[in-house]
């Protein structure tokens, strides 16, 4: 049976469809969960998708976090379901506490809409499963406050336990340690700046993103 | 039975940690010396949130407030707040 995956849509959230087409286009369902909503509907796989989830105010992700659809989701991904958090998305899993550290405004603040190289850094992550650690993976990126920071004894703890999933290759941001993406001590909780839902057609120039499509679908 | 509570004008200046990369600060410190403002430096960017809210006295007013700023004002990894309450007047409550 195919997987279902639930696609978070808060107010201003707009990456919600790509998410969907690229799940669907590799054999899963994708269905809309409100943010109102407490209610997963037996979902498989949870993607919170990039975006400006309430206009970004206060802080990105800082809103978003008290909804009761977030409530579900934390319910969710402490229980052991995959959780997937692009780009606004991963903000929004920093702000609630699911991953640890912080996406700060880009060094040289400047808005970043380009294609880029990340490596992946470990197998072991829902959204890695299926990938080769070292493999080189072109993703688009599409963010100002992509920057990932934290303390260093959370890095030392990121490093020693392996939970650093995506590093760019030539750091666009400013990142610390060019972390491109992170997963929580389970490793069934993670979050990545790179659009991987924007790679997944030839069409749209790269076909990168599919291999994390599949890990998360865990469809191969 | 009326309830009695005083209203407090509460004024949060959110800026960052120390150590923590401030690039709209940098930016800005970096544009100084073209004004011909070269003797500026430690420039750091933050927000101000400014509010009304109603406590029995003072010491609640800021016990609520450091509550509202750990949990939402501020992201407590990168940000810190400074609060500063001033009583506004005696307010009675239905």
């Amino acid at each position: 049976m195919s997987a279902t995956v639930g696609v978070a849509v808060f107010p201003g959230t707009n990456c919600e469809l790509d998410s969907i087409h690229a799940v669907e286009s590799l054999g899963g369902n994708g269905k809309i969960l409100w943010h109102s909503s407490k209610n997963l509907a037996e979902v498989d796989a949870v993607i919170i998708p990039g975006g400006f989830a309430h206009g970004d105010y206060l802080r990105p992700g800082a809103i978003a976090r008290f909804s009761p659809l977030m409530s579900a989701i934390s319910d969710f991904a402490n229980n052991g379901g995959p959780v997937l958090g692009i780009c606004n998305g991963f903000q929004v899993l920093t702000e609630s506490g699911l991953l640890p550290g912080a996406l700060q405004k880009n060094k040289g603040l400047k808005f970043l809409c380009k294609t880029v190289e990340v490596c992946v850094v470990t197998e072991n992550s829902t959204l890695t499963r299926n990938a080769v650690k070292g493999a080189k993976l072109s993703l688009p990126i599409n963010h100002f406050e992509g920057n990932f920071t934290c303390s260093n004894e959370t890095l030392d703890t990121l490093l020693e336990q392996d939970r650093v999933v995506l590093r760019y290759c030539d750091n666009p941001n400013g990142s610390m340690n060019d972390i491109a993406g992170i997963c929580n001590e389970a490793r069934n909780v993670v979050g990545i700046m790179p659009h991987p839902e924007r790679a997944c057609d030839s069409l749209l120039g790269s076909e990168d993103g599919k291999i994390l499509f599949d890990s998360l679908l865990g469809s191969n | 039975m009326l309830g009695v509570s005083l209203l407090f004008s509460v004024f949060v200046d959110v800026c960052l940690r120390k150590g923590i990369a401030d690039p709209a600060g940098s930016t800005i410190e970096r544009s100084l010396p073209t004004l011909g403002f070269s003797n500026v430096r430690d420039v750091s960017v933050g927000k101000t949130i400014r509010f009304v809210i109603d406590a029995e006295n003072e010491k609640e007013a800021h016990e609520k407030v450091e509550t509202i700023c750990s949990t939402f004002l501020t992201n407590p990894v990168i940000e810190e707040a400074e609060i500063t309450i001033e009583n506004l007047e005696q307010a009675e409550r239905n």
